[in-house]
């Protein structure tokens, strides 16, 4: 029989995953794989100041997350530097102050490790509110804004001229983020957060031929990681957030090679399609 | 005649220089304008104030009551991480229905490729499913913006010649940046010479012969629309016939 613990576990893990999936396809389209994690990094600040002003750590981590964001769209503007030395800057700066801000903390109830790799064998019915409240948020405002967002994603200028507001949807994808950094952080980690949107999304990219197939693909593939991640770190008695990403990317590693058979098999099967079909059409 | 679009004297600052200055443009029924100028004289600029994506610093920009537009971009790859289908893009944000999806389609010669993924289209397949996305809309006013450049001459010839033909049968006014004026002298009825402000604008020809073009553009290109200018005349006269037959029937 499964104890409570594995199963609040688990519920989270699937919640987390069905996120990850339909935000991960729009973060590995968008390329903003490096965004999530610096914008991750700076959450350990909103951990340390949710708790050192006793507030609750998810919003604390949704302000600062959103106060990183602004400034990053500001800096990014003012076209100095570019952005992935941006964010370089910030990312790291906003780790170091939040290790700096947690030392300030009494260390017996603060578990810097459990930030960094995530606990999801600790996680409360508390914590099942917020992803699942997350869960509800994120896939609605997604759902509702799908379209316009692949359509930006294609071409930002012909979804502009085609009436999406455009600045409206960026200000969205980064309220997004930050929904999913402040829920995505007792599971995985600080450090690993990004990885559960990629991993499965690359994984399912391999797979489908639409954008709805692959974010259906991605939320059971990142599914599947979780719960394989919880049952081998509670088996092998391993961390559980690197469990379930390691899951993830062996996931990603069998289907890799695979799809790139399939691919260059069916380019051989073009080729030979072109004089071989009338043959076998007259047999 | 109502203008479909105009801009009047807009001028748009970037830093302390003016990438548009005093700008006037008005396009209107039936119009085909095509917008030439260097690299860098403000032309996408243009066409994003008309299209509204921003608001000039000083001058207005008026468009008619319900003005349907279609917008055909600049080159762009498609991304292979998205696997979307030419079919789904064509009705992403769209209530188009088969009928109307497979007339978009047969107009722009897209119906072979349009269930292959959007990124293993060619450049000229993308460009035409480009153009279908646009006509989907039933728009009035189609604006392009150097629609054909990354194709190579044949392509560009070929999606003129498809413009035209789309021009011809949908009656809808035409407002385009291209650098390819010598292919597109035959159907432009004005041509407008941008270098931050209007340098000059007319009919093909006079641009052609115009000094502040020729400036701009040198001799050759001025010869070489002097060639076309030829092509023009032939084209213009079979319009010319069929205005008549209207007119007879009239």
């Amino acid at each position: 029989m499964l104890e409570d613990f594995v199963l609040r576990a688990l519920a989270a893990g699937v919640g987390v995953a069905l996120i990850a999936g339909a935000l991960g396809c729009f973060v590995v389209w968008r390329r903003m794989a490096y965004f999530g994690d610096s914008l991750a990094h700076s959450a350990l600040l909103g951990v340390a100041l949710g708790l050192l002003y006793g507030f609750s750590v998810n919003l604390g981590t949704i302000v600062v997350c959103s106060a990183f964001a602004v400034l990053l769209v500001w800096l990014r503007q003012k076209h100095v530097l570019a952005t992935d030395t941006l964010l370089g800057i910030l990312a790291h700066a906003a780790l170091s102050v939040g290790v700096v801000a947690v030392s300030f903390l009494d260390n017996t109830r603060f578990d810097l490790h459990g930030y960094l790799f995530g606990d999801i064998l600790t996680v409360t019915a508390h914590d099942l509110w917020w992803i699942y409240g997350g869960a509800v948020v994120v896939l609605g405002l997604l759902l509702a804004n799908w379209q316009a967002l692949t359509l930006m994603t294609i071409h930002e200028d012909l979804a502009r001229a085609e009436g999406v507001h455009t600045f409206r949807m960026h200000l969205l994808l980064m309220f997004l983020m930050t929904i999913v950094v402040a829920v995505f952080l007792r599971i995985v980690g600080i450090l690993l957060i990004t990885s559960m949107l990629i991993i499965p999304a690359a994984t399912a990219r391999q797979l489908v031929r639409s954008t709805g197939a692959m974010a259906a693909a991605a939320a059971a593939l990142g599914a599947a990681a979780v719960v394989a991640g919880i049952f081998g770190s509670i088996v092998f008695d391993t961390p559980s957030g690197p469990s379930i990403v390691a899951a993830a990317a062996l996931m990603f590693a069998a289907v890799f090679p695979l799809s790139l058979w399939v691919r260059s098999r069916s380019r051989a099967a073009n080729e030979a399609a072109g004089p071989a079909e009338p043959v076998r059409r007259r047999a | 005649m109502k203008p479909l679009i105009s801009a009047h004297n807009i001028t748009v600052m970037r830093g302390r220089h003016a990438l548009l200055q005093n700008v006037s443009l008005h396009v209107g029924e039936r119009d085909f304008i095509t917008v030439v100028g260097p690299n860098g004289a403000g032309k996408s600029t243009l066409l994003k104030c008309l299209l509204g994506f921003h608001a000039p610093d000083s001058g207005t920009v008026a468009r008619a009551d319900g003005l349907k537009t279609g917008y055909v971009p600049q080159r762009f790859t498609a991304d292979r991480a998205i696997p979307i289908s030419a079919r789904r893009f064509l009705t992403l944000r769209r209530k188009a229905g088969d009928a109307a999806v497979a007339r978009a389609a047969d107009e722009t010669a897209v119906g072979d490729v349009l269930d292959k993924m959007l990124y293993a289209l060619s450049d000229g397949e993308l460009q035409r499913v480009l153009l279908a996305r646009a006509l989907l809309g039933d728009p009035q006013l189609l604006v392009l913006d150097e629609p054909a450049q990354n194709l190579d001459i044949s392509g560009q010839l070929a999606f003129y010649k498809l413009l035209e033909k789309i021009v011809r049968e949908r009656g809808v006014s035409i407002l385009m940046v291209s650098h390819d004026l010598h292919l597109v002298m035959a159907s432009t009825r004005r041509v407008v010479c941008l270098f931050h402000h209007v340098c000059c604008s007319g009919e093909p020809h006079e641009v052609a012969q115009d000094p502040d073009f020729i400036a701009l553009f040198g001799d050759d290109m001025a010869r070489m629309m002097a060639v076309y200018h030829h092509v023009h005349d032939h084209v213009h006269e079979r319009a010319g016939v069929r205005a008549d037959d209207g007119a007879g029937h009239a």
